[in-house]
């Protein structure tokens, strides 16, 4: 799957949009939901949640584990995707697209250049493999 | 070191996911865990489950010496029958769970698990009668076929491969069919109809080739969990353990105590337990509300700790979480589970969860 270029990533899978309006969008990497196998549940955080960078927000269940989804940048979240509650695989068929998660007004929208660049996380992803 | 079955290749050609399983590459999805469990209950699915361990018994004394080996009773056995059976220490906690075949007077076939496969040959040698030979046969793979459908298309493909294909009822239920190193057992983890198929190495590519080609899906061992879950079948290391007994765990049905005279490992613990119940019992479970129920996790009732998931899932036919739990008493209704900290609403529902494909109508309703 190709990697968007207008996309940045944490080092725990999330990849972060710069929205036009400087809010950012969230989800996770083609990558992690491989690793993750089949979403069957996604507990998103709540609306007007103020959060810290790399504070666990969001939990994803798949068929073989939990794993934790972490604020990429403190701020507050404005919006959480509500077609995952009943179509968790999102997730699995369009993690940049229809399966974004959540998304944040951050405090600080220059700390996104602090992430990592779709090159640098696919060469990193690769070797977390 | 990482161990390799003879159908590697295969599984990367496939698109499979490997992982580690116990020291072997294994694949644990070829795209989507949930796609291969559905083709097992609606059609046909194939797992290769090379990695497991075949170990064969022969000799003068090997029925008498199995029937004090194993808390099931290989006497009751035909020729080409094959039961369930736990090997249990002399406190009756699980060593391991097996299948044992019949393959004749004093021949016998057990298949054992994996990860538990140095300690099990070490406690067999240790019990091992002089006139008994075991041996762990090599360059072997084994590959299981399950689903509605996997009779008939392991049948259509065995005749491209062997020229001989599986006549229509030509193997029961728990039964198995041998010639030289080709054997076929009517068995299987999943709680589907299908057969296990042990046979040379050499030829278990065009077997699997075969196999696909008749529209069996290859299947992870993803599915293989969520299958076996569903179908209310214990996997050792998390359902079963030394520290508990078959009947502790649900499989109090595979102790045979009825020949008294049988004095196997572990008999006195166990008929005390069939009596007067032992420290714990399985319940199976299904969550109320969304989220996942997985081994670890506390059982409450009423506030107060009951017991422990062993294993959890999703069940991809029911569309919610089941899992069985170990707990220190028997209920019926509702109880918690405590889910990263706080209390999920689960209840009792009977194992198995699945039954022929069919999640039963009277459990959903409730």
């Amino acid at each position: 799957m190709e990697t968007p270029g207008d996309l940045r990533f944490a080092a725990s899978h999330e990849w972060v949009r710069l929205e036009d309006d400087g809010n950012i969008t969230v989800g996770i990497s083609h990558h992690a939901q491989e690793q993750l196998g089949d979403l069957v549940f996604v507990e998103t955080p709540e609306i007007d949640r103020v959060c810290e960078a790399e504070e666990g927000i969001a939990v994803l269940e798949s068929v073989k584990a939990a794993s934790d989804i972490y604020a990429p940048l403190g701020g507050k979240v404005i919006d959480a995707n509500p077609e995952l509650a009943d179509n968790p695989e999102l997730i699995n068929s369009d993690p940049y697209g229809d399966g974004w998660i959540f998304r944040i007004k951050p405090d600080d929208s220059d700390a996104i250049e602090s992430l990592m660049s779709p090159d640098d996380y696919e060469a990193y992803a690769e070797s977390s493999d | 070191m990482s161990l390799i079955t003879p159908l590697l290749e295969a599984h990367k050609l496939a698109g499979g996911k490997l992982v580690d399983f116990s020291g072997w590459q294994l694949p644990v999805h070829y795209g989507s865990q949930i796609d291969e469990h559905r083709a097992v209950r609606d059609g046909a699915g194939m797992f290769d489950v090379s990695h497991m361990t075949i170990v064969d018994l022969v000799g003068e004394s090997t029925q008498d010496w199995l029937r004090t080996l194993l808390s099931n009773d290989v006497a009751k056995l035909q020729h080409g029958q094959a039961l369930y059976s736990c090997m249990c220490n002399e406190t009756g906690g699980v060593i391991d769970d097996l299948i044992a075949y019949c393959l004749g007077d004093n021949r016998y076939r057990l298949i054992v698990n994996a990860a538990t496969r140095e300690k099990d040959l070490a406690w067999m040698k240790e019990h091992l009668p002089d006139d008994v030979e075991l041996t762990t046969p090599a360059n072997t793979a084994l590959i299981a076929v399950q689903g509605p459908n996997a009779f008939e298309k392991a049948g259509s493909a065995l005749k491209i491969v062997r020229g001989v294909g599986l006549e229509p009822g030509s193997i029961k239920r728990f039964h198995a069919q041998y010639d030289n190193e080709w054997f076929i057992g009517r068995t299987g983890y999943t709680g589907e109809d299908g057969v296990e198929i042990a046979l040379p190495a050499g030829q278990a590519k065009a077997l699997w080739d075969a196999l696909l080609a008749a529209g069996v899906k290859p299947c992870g061992l993803g599915a293989r969990d969520t299958l076996r879950l569903e179908a209310g079948m214990c996997l050792y290391g998390l359902d079963l353990d030394e520290a508990h007994s078959p009947i502790e765990s649900g499989i109090g049905w595979s102790v045979d105590l009825r020949d008294e005279t049988r004095q196997f490992i572990g008999r006195e613990t166990l008929a005390e337990q069939m009596q007067f119940g032992g420290r714990y019992v399985r319940l199976g479970l299904q969550l109320d509300g969304r989220g996942v129920l997985r081994n670890g996790q506390t059982v409450q009732l009423v506030g107060k700790d009951i017991g422990t998931i062993t294993s959890g899932t999703f069940s991809p036919t029911r569309q919610q979480s089941i899992a069985f739990a170990r707990v220190n008493k028997s209920f019926h209704g509702h109880c918690d589970v405590m889910i990263r900290g706080k209390p999920m609403v689960a209840h009792a529902v009977p194992i198995p969860f699945v039954h022929k494909g069919v999640a039963k109508a009277e459990e959903l309703s409730t």
